[in-house]
């Protein structure tokens, strides 16, 4: 009764088959809004970057008698701030700080708060345990409330604020890592792998990363925005940056009393943040539309 | 029903007490002697021994803690070095303002974000759903402080009709229960909304269109239940999940509230904060965040209780 | 008498239940006591309804999970002992082909790199590794130059568990443990399938342990039968004689819970009483004397152990065994079992 196993055919062409990640940039590529998101951040960043070429003016050098010119005055694209400093070439510059104090402490949390994820994950049991409530502890603080913590007891200041939103960011990243990992964990082909005699770090490097990554990250991208705007609000309460260092926050800041006066110019800066931030959204919300289509 | 009850209480302490030992680890965050920062700079040699023996500088950490928990489980929150009051009375007067603007927040914000939530979801797919997510999305990307100051700008500056600061008029702390004290709820209420009807429009526009697509709403449907029965359970399902989600909104806007008052110059714990860390006045930034993060622990406690009680699934584990 | 290939000994496993501050911790009592051997070159079939612990004595004897209690003995030496083999020589020996067939490959990898993940494993060179994941695409049928780049989600069910299948094979074992291997094909894929896998135990002179719940499949693979109730083994024996001179009431329920289609031979025995007992608390005495039309005071007092009848044929039943003080048991003493 039992006939030679048949060579199944398939009608598929014999293309080579595309790799995941191409298929998600080119779903990425074709959701407009989260291209456009793109196309605004990579041009904010490279004006940061750039901005001593692409600033018009000296960010640092101000006249007292032409403070507080309005957008379009002579001279002042955004007009000035309230030390007669061209605003367009603050914001550029501002850029850099912002930029730097919102994405590095996700970058941070991503790689401390991943690792702990994972092993919890994956090691499970006890050293899980220990973990995940230490992690849970910092979870009883709203966010705000903790970076004003530790910010405020570290004192002010670009690293303390720094390392005041890396702690804040290190328990959600940690607990998502964690989940993944663990329902990646439990799949079967894991335990094929352990079937076959593989040790931990071969099977964590080739069968759980490359499942466990991409959620991490797309969430990790999620955080962006919170950063920025949590940056932003640590350097305005004077937690972080200091005058005159450009940053959006900061400038904000000492522009609020000139909100009577050129109110328009003293909301540019949170213009930015805004942008920004909602750029981060809405693209990490495509990349997750793009990376769940799938099957 | 009780036992789980008291295991979640049980569960609670442990946190409770971890979060009170972060509190207490703040001081020796401070760059410099601990000491220095609770004692004013003005102190003479006596009573800077004083203090030492008070706070029990001069004893190992663990027992200085436990010395620092009894203190504050019996009440006694240190004293402010700028008032010379004690920190509790300074939380106590300051603490009102903020829930009455944390609860004015919230019942704009979960209204607004439960009625735009259910739309969108009902809706599902077109462009009534498409557009409120624009405007969650939104909200949760802007900075509410800078949104606090645009509507400055438009309302006090610009079009002068509501204040730009403080509880009441002249920048009163007293808070009263009149209409030029509500003027001046206005705008920080709405600007400290965002963020939460934002996150309440998203979760609940989720729940709803999950709900209405699963397999025993158009089995309702079949029978020929009506619309408005069709809602109300609708509203059974979705409950669970929508309160416990207001509840954790309610707590941040507790504790998140700095920013806001900051910009609206508002009398409330944040302000107080910002006040503390300006005059590097640690027993009042450390009683303050104690007290904010302890009624997120109890918020979050009593979320959860409710959340078991109106879920069977859960109640019956 | 040849040492059969595998041999378990009083298997055991217990997973402790969290209990509340108020206890209601409990022991599940997954396999309890469980034992059997799997002669070289034959099919042993486990059924059992679900919860049985038959996935799980499968995991057991892959030492995916640790036992409690119990040895595990390949070809005669123990696994873990240090005269025996060692648990990664065992694992060359014995490997497993999983239910669901999905999850079971790591979508992130192509199909020839996660059949040759296990040679890789053990220290074969790449260009090696994935010219013996070819030859077994060959093997299962599938076209390597067609299959060996593409992803699982490229794949049919039937595909994908004949990848999972040239994946067992990859070390050449000596015995493959399949857990509901074919439970998620459709009917026509199954056969396929099921007709692959005897193939392949006949050109590679493989050994099966085939666990199912399925009586019709597990009757056209099996050589001998297991079954399992509530983590114990209730009858073990040559297919036919499971079959057709059915000894244990759980068993005879099983069988006629299929719907029979030969009018001639109707379902006559009687169906299950009872409600399914609470696997944390298992009834005293013989598991199954709560839902059995044949319980006595001798089933609830003694737990009836699993004696020989003939042929090869054993049973966990006090009927079945003289000398046991159950009425319909034969007359006689009883015979040490």
């Amino acid at each position: 009764m039992s006939a030679a196993a048949p060579t199944v055919e398939l009608p598929i062409a014999a293309a080579a088959a595309q790799g995941y990640w191409t298929g998600v940039f080119r779903r990425l590529l074709r959701d407009k809004v989260a291209l456009a998101c793109a196309l605004v951040l990579i041009a904010i960043v490279l004006a940061a970057i750039f901005a001593p070429y692409v600033a018009p003016a000296d960010p640092a050098k101000g006249a007292i008698l032409k403070r507080l010119q309005p957008i379009g005055a002579e001279g002042f694209p955004l007009g000035s701030d309230e030390l007669g400093r061209d605003m367009l070439s603050r914001l550029i510059f501002g850029g850099r700080l912002s930029l730097m104090m919102g994405l590095s402490p996700v970058f941070f949390a991503l790689v401390i708060g991943g690792f702990l994820g994972i092993v919890a994950g994956f090691v499970g049991g006890r050293t899980n345990t220990v973990i995940m409530r230490t992690v849970d502890v910092f979870f009883a603080f709203p966010s705000v409330l903790l970076a004003v913590a530790i910010s405020g007891a570290l004192g002010a200041g670009i690293a303390n604020a720094m390392l005041a939103l890396t702690v804040v960011f290190i328990p959600p990243i940690a607990r998502v890592a964690e989940s993944v990992t663990t329902q990646v964990r439990s799949l079967d082909f894991v335990e094929a792998a352990r079937a076959s005699g593989a040790g931990a770090f071969t099977i964590i490097r080739v069968h759980i990363l490359g499942n466990v990554l991409g959620p991490i990250f797309v969430y990790a991208t999620s955080l962006v925005s919170v950063s920025m705007i949590l940056a932003a609000g640590l350097s305005f309460l004077g937690l972080g940056t200091k005058p005159p260092d450009p940053e959006w926050g900061l400038m904000l800041n000492t522009l609020r009393t000139a909100i009577y006066i050129q109110p328009w110019v003293a909301a540019l800066p949170g213009a930015l943040i805004f942008v920004v931030s909602i750029s981060f959204n809405l693209l990490s919300d495509g990349m997750r539309s793009a990376m769940d289509v799938q099957r | 029903m009780i036992a789980y009850l008291l295991k979640r209480l049980g569960l609670v302490i442990p946190i409770a007490l971890a979060v009170s030992v972060v509190c207490f680890a703040l001081v020796y965050l401070a760059p410099g002697d601990p000491l220095s920062a609770v004692v004013p700079s003005d102190a003479s040699k006596e009573m800077v021994e004083e203090l030492k023996k008070e706070y029990g500088f001069d004893k190992p950490i663990p027992v200085q803690y436990a010395v620092w928990l009894g203190r504050t489980l019996q009440g006694n929150l240190g004293q402010s070095i700028a008032t010379g009051r004690p920190v509790a009375t300074e939380i106590g007067s300051a603490i009102g303002n903020t829930l009455i603007l944390a609860f004015a927040a919230s019942l704009v914000g979960f209204t607004l974000g439960a009625v735009l939530g259910t739309i969108a979801g009902y809706f599902s797919g077109s462009w009534i759903d498409k557009a409120v997510s624009a405007i969650a999305v939104a909200g949760v990307s802007v900075p509410h402080y800078w949104l606090g100051m645009v509507l400055v700008i438009v309302f006090s500056v610009i079009l002068g009709w509501l204040p730009a600061m403080g509880a009441g008029p002249g920048g009163s702390g007293e808070w009263t229960w009149d209409a030029e004290h509500l003027k001046h709820l206005v705008l920080p209420a709405f600007a400290l909304s965002v963020i939460p009807t934002s996150i309440v429009t998203r979760t609940l526009r989720a729940l709803v269109a999950d709900t209405l697509s699963k397999e025993f709403v158009i089995a309702l449907v079949a029978k020929g239940l009506g619309q408005g029965a069709i809602f109300m359970h609708v509203v059974k399902n979705v409950a669970p999940t929508a309160l416990a989600v207001m509840g954790v909104q309610l707590g941040y806007l507790m504790g998140g509230s700095i920013l806001i008052e900051t910009v609206f110059s508002w009398p409330g714990t944040g302000f107080l904060l910002n006040t503390a860390i300006f005059q590097r006045d640690v027993p009042l930034l450390q009683g303050t965040i104690l007290v904010l993060a302890m009624f997120f622990v109890g918020l979050n406690l009593i979320v959860d209780l409710v959340q078991t009680a109106l879920d069977p699934r859960i109640r019956r584990t | 008498m040849t040492v059969p290939l595998l041999r378990v000994t009083d298997l055991a496993k217990r997973f402790p239940l969290k209990g509340t501050l108020f206890g209601k911790g409990g022991v599940v009592h997954a396999v309890d006591g469980v034992s059997f051997d799997v002669r070289a070159g034959e099919t042993l079939g486990i059924v059992g309804e679900s919860g049985c612990g038959k996935s799980t004595t499968a995991r057991l004897v892959m030492r995916l999970i640790e036992p409690d209690e119990g040895r595990i003995a390949l070809a005669g030496r123990e696994i873990g002992h240090p005269q025996g083999v060692a648990l990664v020589e065992a694992r060359r020996a014995m490997q497993m082909v999983f239910q669901d067939s999905f999850a079971s490959l790591n979508p992130r990898l192509t199909v020839e790199t996660s059949i040759a993940f296990a040679p890789r494993v053990h220290g074969v060179a790449e260009p090696a590794a994935r010219a013996t994941a070819h030859d077994l695409l060959r093997k299962v049928g599938l076209d390597p130059a067609r299959f060996a780049g593409r992803y699982p989600f490229e794949l049919s069910g039937g595909q994908r568990q004949r990848i999972n299948i040239a994946r067992a094979l990859a070390l050449s074992p000596q015995l493959v443990i399949l857990d509901e291997a074919v439970s998620a094909l459709d009917k026509s894929v199954e056969a396929q399938v099921l007709n692959l896998l005897l193939d392949l135990k006949r050109d590679l002179g493989l050994t099966y342990l085939f666990i199912s719940h399925d009586l019709n499949v597990v009757q056209y693979v099996s050589d001998r039968v297991m079954v399992m109730y509530l983590g114990k083994v209730v009858e073990l024996g040559p297919v036919e004689r499971i079959y057709d001179s059915t000894a244990h009431p759980y068993t005879r329920a099983l069988l006629s819970a299929m719907p029979s289609m030969d009018p001639a031979h109707r379902t006559e025995a009687p169906p299950l009483q009872g409600d399914p007992p609470n696997p944390i608390n298992p009834p005293s005495g013989c598991r199954f004397r709560t839902r059995c039309p044949f319980a006595e005071n001798v089933c609830a007092a003694r737990e009836p152990l699993l004696g020989a009848l003939e042929a090869g044929h054993h049973v966990a039943c006090h009927m079945a065994h003289a000398g046991s003080g159950h009425s319909n048991a034969p007359a006689g003493a009883a015979r040490a079992a």
